[in-house]
């Protein structure tokens, strides 16, 4: 075990000895660890961290938060999501759940959700069966240490059919108090065949703060489910972000997801989507805006196993400053899965010549009837529609901001949520119309 | 109000324009025609500011104003207009925030209001009108799957609304349908005033009888080889550019 990983174990002893979780959880946590332990924090030598150091990550201790306090900074961090206040709420301040902010009763019959510490109590067959059944905690270190050490989070099971009847907003928010902390937030999502729900995790921090969020979601689309996932990640300049989201589709099931990325001084967001029902469909979307220093990545990786499913893929990123963006989509076609229908775009534009991107698309296609395609570009704003927007009396400022955030708008058009989308649109375009 | 004189512009070491003098007055309508590569759309875009243009000789005097001294932007606050022969899609902004923007940098460099979105609605409603566009378009992004007679007639909407002084238009009438061409030019005459002047550049005498030109110029190699009266346009259609060229 390296020093990087030796420095946790005391806490995860800690952590070990708490009460409260029961034996099969106990085990899962154990057996993550060793595995944590054994995988290590990737180095740029793993092909799955190539354009990604995550050197500043493993060369600090995070401590795991205890004994923090509800805050009079939640108020004002809850204003800052983007969303409406009539949905479905679960906050959580520092990783800990807060009820009197959240208010999860309304999402209608046939939709139960519970934070993962009550639904352990309440319905712990439920949990022990999904559970790090889908994360690969075996395979990935950060999925490993999340397992190890994850606190609390939030469980949905929405019935058979039923569509649920506002989105459920998930919030979390990072103060002070976490300054040199961890947190491991866990979602786990069941849909029961022909089931429709509607996710939104905003993350949100104080300024300043350096911490180290750690989030592994699961979800589970039954047969003609729909999912619908939007990550909005608008931590600190400080904050150090992985987050891992493992689906798996059946039947004629619909995934969208969308990611939004603006805040951390690294961050990573890993999509992932089995699609093992015939029919399935997936959407993966995202937006980065980035300047400064800021490393933002996104990986996704969309298995084709079952034959007929579809997959679309668009992710854009706007980098200033020197900061660094990466894409790396994946698309496996097994040779079962003929007629497996993919595309997947990438576009970046630098707005200066210090930001810099790295984009790789991975196609390993093992069936024969099949459309892949992919294709990315590196730009910047377009010379003529500059002068055409000047030609009509715009200075050059507001011809380059206008054309920045139309870039942007191309992808967060896909926002099917209308106050998620208007609210993104607006920060965009405030983001790029301030100067 | 528009004094060109020995005009030489180059592109990507080319030279295109080779020696161009124009003058136009207020109140005037000048055509200028030409065969295909002659340089009408470099003389319009270099008269509009096109980066991709130098001009290494000669200068452009515009209201008593050293035009080349001065920024696109500044130019089309000035009340130059150019109505692009091949208009730029823009997907991502709405028709509307590109005309009220334009509206109102143009507003602020005359000293006027700058309007909000509810008033700009008001105004758009005449304009139009006056080229019988649905209003629908204004929600779309800039030209983005326009047809080429929509983004043609679009290019006369942002004329109508920004009223400039000075508007070159490059072609409007290609790729436009009868109806279309009737509709398009009674809109520029409709923005027609004694104060302002208009530059078309056609192919097609056709246009000219509804825009009815004071003069009409030909561009050959890079320069006016002749000018003319109105009649020089039905000539032309008659009996091609090679007669001009070899008297040239
Ligand atoms: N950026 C450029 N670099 C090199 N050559 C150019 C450039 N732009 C224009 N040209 C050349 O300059 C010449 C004049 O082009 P221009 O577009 O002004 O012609 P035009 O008279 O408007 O023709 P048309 O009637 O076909 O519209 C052409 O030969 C064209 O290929
Ligand atoms: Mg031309």
């Amino acid at each position: 075990m390296s020093a990087a990983l030796a420095k946790y174990a005391e806490a995860f002893a800690a952590a070990e000895a708490a009460p409260g979780s029961p034996a099969w959880l106990a085990e899962l946590r154990k057996a993550a660890h060793a595995e944590f332990n054994s995988i290590g924090f990737p180095t740029t030598r793993n092909e799955n961290w190539h354009y990604t150091s995550v050197t500043p990550i493993a060369e600090r201790t995070f401590r795991p938060l205890k004994g923090a306090q509800s805050s009079a900074a939640i108020g004002g961090l809850i204003e800052r999501a983007v969303g409406d206040a009539s949905w479905a709420r679960a906050v959580f301040l520092n990783g800990q759940f807060e009820p009197s902010h959240s208010s999860l009763a309304s999402l209608g019959r046939g939709v139960r959700v519970s934070t993962l510490t009550a639904a352990l109590a309440e319905q712990p067959d439920f949990v022990s069966a999904h559970l790090g059944k889908l994360a690969a905690w075996n395979a990935q270190a950060f999925t490993a240490f999340n397992t190890a050490f994850v606190q609390d989070g939030l469980v949905v099971r929405v019935a058979r059919g039923v569509k649920a009847e506002m989105p459920l907003h998930v919030l979390h928010l990072v103060d002070k108090q976490a300054a040199g902390c961890m947190i491991h937030p866990r979602l786990l999502v069941v849909l029961e065949p022909s089931a429709e729900l509607t996710v939104v995790e905003s993350y949100i921090s104080e300024r300043g703060v350096e911490y180290f969020t750690n989030g592994v979601g699961e979800a589970t689309l039954g047969d003609g489910a729909r999912f619908y996932h939007c990550k909005v990640q608008r931590e600190s300049r400080e904050a150090f972000h992985v987050g891992t989201l493992q689906a798996t589709q059946g039947r004629d099931s619909l995934f969208h997801s969308f990611s939004y990325a603006s805040g951390g001084a690294l961050s990573r967001t890993n999509t992932y989507t089995r699609l093992a029902g015939q029919g399935a469909e997936v959407r993966l979307n995202g937006l980065y805006l980035i300047d400064g220093a800021q490393h933002a990545d996104h990986q996704t990786i969309v298995e084709h196993i079952a034959p007929g499913c579809a997959s679309r893929e668009l992710y854009k990123g706007i980098l200033d400053g020197e900061s660094h963006g990466v894409f790396n989509g994946k698309v496996y076609v097994e040779p079962e899965a003929q007629q497996t229908d993919g595309k997947q775009t990438n576009h970046a534009l630098l707005l200066s010549p210090t930001a810099r991107v790295d984009t790789k698309p991975q196609l390993e296609i093992f069936a024969d009837d099949v459309k892949c395609t992919h294709g990315a570009t590196v730009g910047r704003l377009d010379d003529i529609a500059l002068f055409y927007l000047k030609s009509r009396g715009m200075g050059a400022d507001h011809a380059r901001a206008v054309l920045t955030y139309a870039f942007a708008a191309e992808v967060l058009e896909t926002v099917e949520l209308d106050e998620l989308r208007d609210g993104l649109e607006k920060i965009a375009f405030e983001r790029f119309t301030r100067a | 109000m528009l004094k060109i004189e020995n005009l030489h512009a180059t592109a990507g070491g080319k030279e295109i324009l080779k020696g161009v003098s124009l003058t136009v007055n207020a109140g005037e309508v000048h055509a200028i025609m030409g065969p295909n590569g002659s340089g009408k759309s470099t003389l319009a875009q270099v008269i509009a500011g096109h980066p991709g243009f130098e001009v290494t000789q000669g200068s452009i005097v515009y209201d008593g104003e050293n035009l080349l001294d001065l920024q696109p932007e500044e130019r089309a606050q000035h009340g130059v207009f150019l109505a692009f022969q091949y208009p730029v899609e823009i997907p991502g902004v709405t028709n509307a925030y590109f005309l009220r923007s334009a509206y109102n940098e143009i507003r602020k460099a005359r000293g006027e209001q700058q309007v909000d979105p509810m008033e700009f609605l008001d105004v758009m409603e005449q304009k139009l009108k006056l080229v019988d566009m649905d209003p629908d378009m204004l929600h779309r992004s800039v030209n983005a799957g326009f047809s080429g007679g929509e983004k043609k007639r679009n290019e006369i909407l942002q004329m109508a609304v920004l009223e400039p002084k000075l508007a070159i238009l490059d072609e409007t009438d290609s790729g436009l349908d009868i109806d279309a061409l009737r509709v398009v030019a009674g809109g520029v005459n409709a923005l027609k005033k004694p104060t302002n002047a208009t530059i078309v550049v056609t192919h097609y005498q056709r246009l000219l009888n509804y825009i009815v030109p004071d003069k009409v110029h030909v561009l050959a190699h890079g320069k006016i080889v002749k000018s003319g009266g109105k009649e020089l346009a039905l000539e032309l259609e008659a009996r091609g550019y090679d007669w001009v060229l070899e008297a040239a």
